[in-house]
């Protein structure tokens, strides 16, 4: 059993820049991560960090442009916070050592991205994320923090109070990848920082690792997840393997065109006055609209061209889009279009957290992709993740250290409920009739035990988890989890219906079922990487269930997520964020306010367009 | 190893010339078109290969696991997988695990050349999985875990060893007197320019694996010393701090034992002038009057 004051499980962006918080403010921190730190997916971050620094932008601008981005889904709270604190926060990066790209003067550089109002978005080369995250990584290695690296962290250890509220973190559990061995970590605080859950989908930008664990392991323990429905789909990733074609390309004056050779988004009426520039979502729209027209290339894709830029221009600002396209896709930029197509990129949704990074659980903090406090909405501008995993993680971090008490805005837990929401489902939600216990919160533990006997009682729970899937000899879950992808890229991607939606839920319950069965055939305890993948597949089956179920009840078109039979924006009923909570296995479909008052000023909805 | 390298046999030696502004480009164009050769033979081989049929391609993966019997002594296993246009060889062990044996073990994340994780000993050398094509290489292809590494199951080496080197060189940036609030340490495009291709490691190891002194002994290595360069280099740390790095890097166990063979910058996936770095830094340590071993 290992003892910390403050846990922080992943070592990407978020989850470094927590456990830096929370080691400055005199706690005895420590990371758990299932990879190296510097193998987390943020170093695949291309584009930049949006941040008013310079005369003529102001922190202001920045979240009237994020408020708008969001498609007033965000909460203005929250979005000013992340207004108001990135500068500092990025200007923090530097002084840290960050290798950003420099203006003639020698500060660091800003260039123009899709729905921004100021070229705010600061960078390093076309590898930003690289930079941040081994930046962050030395800072904690100067630091002496406590990092347990290859440690696959499988279970929250919670309270089992009936309500959420009352419940509180102790710690968790985690598989150490090498040994075998289970551990528990207890702590007074327990910081997730575990990414995004791109592996939902088949065509990804995201890495394998992105299996969504954090967001299923604190949704099992009690805490709801918010706006899942809305997923981000890039629309530039290479055809072939998803890797991502950074927005910098449009922002740098990229163009794309169709197989006719027309700069559709102009031509077609897109987005009239922004073309490429214009959000993601209306971009990956217009494509995937181009194609269904017939106007694509191999059918599925759209030419991306840079070639106008010039190799001086393209080697200096974007050398690394070279590579990743001739590496990946086998075409050279500076002599030939880049074939694109969206992918899915980003979770806009995740833990239901307030401005602290705090959770309806005491004790259990969230940070990063996989958390929503709500920047976002129901689409992210290009460049405002990184500002998320360094604003918020740092936040979360302080305060899982119980350093600072700030009265937060936002609500969280089901006491924030405004309305229950009786969505029809083709099938009973999460429920598997014939093995219930194997489905039902596994986290909860004891009443008012001590700290130490929470985890303790988890831990047991979670070795009898790993023996019965050991010894069981039964399906390979990479056929579960190839079921699971295969058919939220075909119903629950960039265009939605009714119909699809409903399929996609029939689909996940199969999977479920079938996951009762699923068992680990590597009888070694040594890196069994299929024990693992195994355990995530059925997080994933949970994530997909609420993704889809937020998706089938939001009978609007908003952001990121378009239905067919419902074209417009509905302000009168969908003002609202989606909530889905375990309960007892079912999933609980419930509707939270949306807040658009600022420091002083309301954020009024206004029609989005480009 | 003590020998004394003079400044000017080195570079005669290495035929690795300081870089210099012009320079910077012309490396980044040799490694463009490296980049080019390799993506047209590919095209020449799939037009070719896309008149046959069906095609497999044979993987020979070495297998080990101390802990079960049957693999507890090492071997190669045999896989025919289908070929696919642009399949790399992580594709080509994925569709391995995923469709013929999921105990079969192999680190991966970010399949785009980032997250380092997957750097393997690919038909006799060392490369990232995810960013070889299947095309470029020869039947059968044979993929062992880097060598110099001790093997903790199938294609899954200790990184330990290597992690403790980077730890070495004190790898995070110092300085005493940074700014406040939203003032910048402002830096120049050249110094960032000189420091660009030392930050793109992604600490996969290939380097290392490949160089037959830091096989041996407890020599830094090259990524770790390349990490050293990234600091040194930025004019952003102080001269005091500068030259500790310099003491650092000049130990026993530092750039000196570098015999500027190559391998690690051959290897590298990220085409870090690595050598190149060892060699200016040997450079700078001698003008800096720092004793050598
Ligand atoms: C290709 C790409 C390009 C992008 N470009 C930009 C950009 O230009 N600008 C921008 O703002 N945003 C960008 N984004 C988005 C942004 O990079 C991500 O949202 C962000 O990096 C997520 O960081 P994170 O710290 O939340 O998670 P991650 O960096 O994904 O880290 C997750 C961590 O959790 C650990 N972990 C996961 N599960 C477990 C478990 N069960 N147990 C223990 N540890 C676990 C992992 O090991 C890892 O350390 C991009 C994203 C992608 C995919
Ligand atoms: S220097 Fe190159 S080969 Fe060595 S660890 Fe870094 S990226 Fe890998
Ligand atoms: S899988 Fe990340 S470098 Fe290859």
């Amino acid at each position: 059993m290992y003892k910390h004051d403050v846990i922080v499980v992943g070592a990407g962006g978020a989850g470094l820049r927590a456990a830096i918080a929370a080691h400055e403010e005199g706690a005895d921190v420590a990371l758990v991560s299932k990879l190296h730190p510097v193998r987390s997916h943020t170093g695949a971050a291309e584009g930049g960090i949006n941040a008013a620094l310079r005369a003529g932008d102001s922190w202001e601008d920045h979240a009237y442009d994020t408020m708008k981005g969001s498609d007033y889904i965000g909460d203005a709270p929250a979005v000013e916070t992340l207004c108001q604190d990135s500068p500092e926060e990025t200007i923090q990066l530097e002084h840290w050592g960050m290798a950003f790209s420099r203006e003639e003067d020698g500060r660091v550089s800003q260039r123009p991205f899709g729905g921004l109002s100021f070229p705010r978005t600061t960078y390093a080369g076309a590898e930003t994320g690289h930079h941040l995250l081994h930046t962050m990584y030395e800072q904690v290695v100067k630091r002496g923090i406590q990092v347990y690296d290859e440690q696959y962290v499988m279970e929250l250890a919670v309270t089992d109070h009936a309500d959420p509220e009352e419940r509180s973190c102790h710690g968790c559990i985690a598989y150490d990848i090498k040994t075998g061995e289970l551990n528990g970590f207890v702590a007074d605080g327990v910081v997730i920082a575990t990414g995004g859950p791109g592996q939902l989908y088949a065509h990804t930008t995201n890495a394998v690792a992105q299996t969504g664990d954090g967001q299923a392991m604190a949704y099992r323990a009690g805490v709801p997840l918010q706006d899942m429905e809305f997923v981000q789909f890039h629309p530039t990733t290479l055809p072939s393997t998803g890797v991502l074609i950074s927005e910098g390309v449009r922002g740098e004056g990229g163009i794309l065109y169709n197989s006719e050779g027309e700069r559709f988004m102009f031509e077609h009426g897109y987005a009239k006055n922004d073309g490429e520039l214009a959000s993601r979502d209306v971009v990956a729209r217009a494509e995937v609209t181009e194609v269904e027209a017939g106007r694509g290339f191999e059918d599925d894709a759209v030419h991306l061209d840079m070639r106008h830029l010039g190799d001086e221009r393209i080697t200096d600002r974007l050398e690394n889009i070279i590579h990743l396209a001739t590496d990946f896709e086998g075409v050279n930029p500076l002599e030939e279009p880049m074939p694109v197509k969206p992918g899915q990129h980003y979770e806009m949704g995740g833990i239901e957290t307030d401005e602290n990074g705090a959770t309806c659980i005491e004790g259990l903090y969230a940070a990063g992709e996989c958390a929503c406090v709500s920047v976002h909405g129901a689409n992210r501008l290009g460049g405002n993740a990184l500002p998320e995993l360094i604003v918020f993680g740092a936040r979360a971090g302080r305060h899982a250290a119980r350093s600072e008490s700030v009265v937060p805005q936002i609500k969280t837990g089901p006491s924030a409920k405004i309305e229950d929401s009786d969505v029809e489902s083709p099938v009973a939600l999460g429920l598997d009739e014939e093995s219930r216990a194997d489905i039902v919160a596994d986290g909860g533990a004891l009443l008012d035990a001590t700290a130490e006997d929470v985890v303790t009682h988890t831990l047991e729970q979670e070795q009898q988890r790993v023996e019965t899937l050991m010894e069981r000899d039964g399906v390979n879950h990479a056929e579960v989890r190839s079921d699971l992808q295969q058919t939220m890229t075909a119903n629950v991607n960039v265009f939605r219906n009714e119909d699809g939606l409903k399929q996609a839920l029939r689909d996940i319950h199969a999977c479920r079922e079938r996951y009762r069965d699923v068992g680990v055939s590597d009888p070694s305890r040594t890196f069994n990487t299929d024990l693992i993948h195994t355990i995530e597949t059925r997080n994933l089956i949970d994530l997909a269930e609420v993704l889809t179920l937020g998706a089938l009840a939001r009978t609007e078109f908003r952001g990121a997520h378009w239905r067919q039979n419902f074209q417009e924006r509905d302000d009168e009923h969908w003002l609202k964020h989606t909530m889905v909570a375990w309960n007892d296995g079912s999933p609980e479909l419930y509707y939270t306010d949306v807040i658009l008052e600022g420091e002083d000023k309301v954020y009024e909805p206004k029609i989005r367009s480009y | 190893m003590s020998t004394h390298v003079p400044e000017s046999e080195s570079e005669s030696e290495t035929g690795a010339p300081e870089q210099t502004e012009e320079q910077i480009p012309a490396a980044q164009q040799r490694r463009l078109a490296k980049k080019q050769e390799r993506s047209d033979q590919r095209e020449q081989r799939a037009e070719s290969e896309s008149e046959t049929d069906e095609q497999t391609v044979h993987l020979k993966v070495f297998r080990y696991d101390p802990e079960v019997e049957s693999k507890s002594r090492p071997r190669f296993d045999d896989f025919h997988i289908p070929f696919k246009k642009g399949m790399t060889v992580l594709d080509a062990l994925i569709y391995s695990r995923d469709h013929y044996d999921s105990s079969l073990t192999f680190r991966h994340s970010c399949r785009q050349a980032i997250c380092g994780s997957d750097a393997l000993f690919i038909n006799g050398a060392q490369r990232l999985g995810c960013q070889t094509q299947v095309s470029d290489l020869d039947d059968p292809v044979r993929i062992e875990p880097l060598p110099h590494q001790e093997v903790v199951k199938d294609l899954v080496v200790d990184m330990e060893h290597f992690y403790e080197q980077m730890d070495a060189v004190d790898p995070y940036f110092r300085d005493e007197d940074v700014p406040s609030g939203l003032e910048e340490q402002n830096q120049t495009r050249e110094n960032r320019e000189k420091i660009k291709m030392s930050t793109r490691c992604i600490w996969c190891g290939a380097c290392t694996s490949s160089c037959n002194i830091a096989a041996g002994g407890n020599y830094l290595g090259p990524a770790a010393i390349n990490k050293a360069y990234r600091f040194a280099m930025d004019d952003r740390e102080s001269d005091a701090l500068q030259q500790e790095r310099f003491e650092t890097i000049e130990q026993e166990n530092g750039v000196w034992r570098c015999q500027t063979q190559f391998s690690c910058t051959n290897v590298c996936p990220k085409d870090i002038p690595l050598t190149e770095h060892i060699q200016e830094l040997k450079r700078e340590a001698v003008k800096s009057n720092l004793k050598f071993w």
